[in-house]
C-alpha cells in the first residue's frame, strides 16, 4: 500500500494532513503506539520542512509488513550544507516562520531522533530527497 | 486520630477548568481528557520532540498548527496565556479533535505555577 500527499509551499495550514492521514492508517493496522508516536512526529517535522523551505513538493509513503517507507521530494531550491542543516539550532527560516515557533533549528534533528533510518540527498538549484524508515 | 492525606488522581481537563476558572473556546468533547503532565513551549518542533501523551501544552502561539500538533502527541488540552484566542481555524479543528482549547489572563508563569503544584503529586 501507498499514499501520496502534495506539499505547497508556504501553506502551513496544510502542514500536518500527511502525518495525521498516516497516523489513522498505523492505528487501523494496530501498529504498536509507541513506533507511531516516532513516526508521526518525523512526518510532521518534514512536512513543515518543506512548506517553510521548499519551492513544494511530494510526500509518498509505503507500507509493508516490516514497517513504514516515508519518501519527501521537492522541487528546490535545495540545501547547501546537508552537515549544517542537521546542526541543532541551524535555521534558514524567515522571521515570520519563526514567530509561529517554527524555524527553531529543531526539525532535522527530531526527523533523525524519531527514525530507524535517513537519507538525506540534495543538489542545490534542483531539490532535496528526504527518505526515511522505521520498522514496526 | 487519624490523617487521612486524599491525593488528588485521575485530574480531568474539566477539573483544571474549573480550578483556575479558565475559559473553554473550543473542543469541550474532550474536558473529559485525562490530564497526566504538563509542557509549556512556544516552539512548536520542541513541543513535538518533548511533550508527552496526555499533557497539557500551556503556550501564546494560537494559530492551528498548534492543534496538529495537540493531535499528533494526543495532548489532553491547551491552554493559550494571556488573553490570547484561538484562530478560527484552530478552534475548528480543536473541534474535530476533541482536544479543548482554553484560554487564560494569567502569563505563563503564573499558571504553570499554580498548575504545577496541583499536578506534581
Amino acid at each position: 500500500m501507498n499514499l501520496e500527499f502534495d506539499i505547497v509551499s508556504g501553506d502551513f495550514s496544510m502542514a500536518g494532513r500527511a502525518s495525521s492521514q498516516i497516523k489513522k492508517v498505523l492505528k487501523q493496522l494496530q501498529v504498536e503506539p509507541k513506533v507511531i508516536k516516532r513516526i508521526v512526529v518525523a512526518i510532521y517535522e518534514a512536512e513543515v520542512n518543506v512548506v517553510a523551505h521548499s519551492l513544494g513538493g511530494k510526500l509518498t509513503a509505503l507500507f509493508d509488513e516490516k514497517g513504514i517507507e516515508i519518501e519527501l521530494k521537492d522541487n528546490g531550491p535545495g540545501i547547501a550544507d546537508i552537515d549544517l542543516a542537521m546542526q541543532t539550532g541551524y535555521s534558514t527560516a524567515s522571521k515570520q516562520v519563526r514567530n509561529m515557533g517554527f524555524g527553531a533549528g529543531m526539525g532535522l534533528p527530531n526527523i533523525k531522533k524519531n527514525t530507524d533510518e535517513l537519507a538525506i540527498k540534495s543538489k542545490v538549484g534542483v531539490g532535496t530527497t528526504l527518505t526515511f524508515r522505521n520498522y514496526f | 486520630m487519624q490523617i487521612v492525606i486524599k491525593k488528588e488522581v485521575g485530574m480531568k481537563v474539566s477539573d483544571l477548568v474549573e480550578k483556575f476558572g479558565l475559559k473553554v473556546f473550543s473542543g469541550e468533547a474532550g474536558l473529559k481528557n485525562e490530564v497526566t503532565g504538563g509542557y509549556v513551549s512556544d516552539l512548536l518542533s520542541d513541543v513535538m520532540g518533548n511533550a508527552a501523551e496526555g499533557e497539557v501544552w500551556i503556550t501564546l502561539q494560537s494559530h492551528q498548527n498548534v492543534m496538529a500538533i495537540a493531535s499528533l502527541k494526543d495532548l489532553a488540552a491547551v491552554i493559550l496565556v494571556k488573553g490570547f484566542e484561538p484562530d478560527e481555524d484552530t478552534a475548528e479543528h480543536s473541534n474535530d479533535e476533541g482536544i479543548p482549547v482554553l484560554g487564560t489572563e494569567m502569563d505563563t508563569f503564573t499558571i504553570t505555577g499554580q498548575l504545577y503544584d496541583t499536578l506534581k503529586i
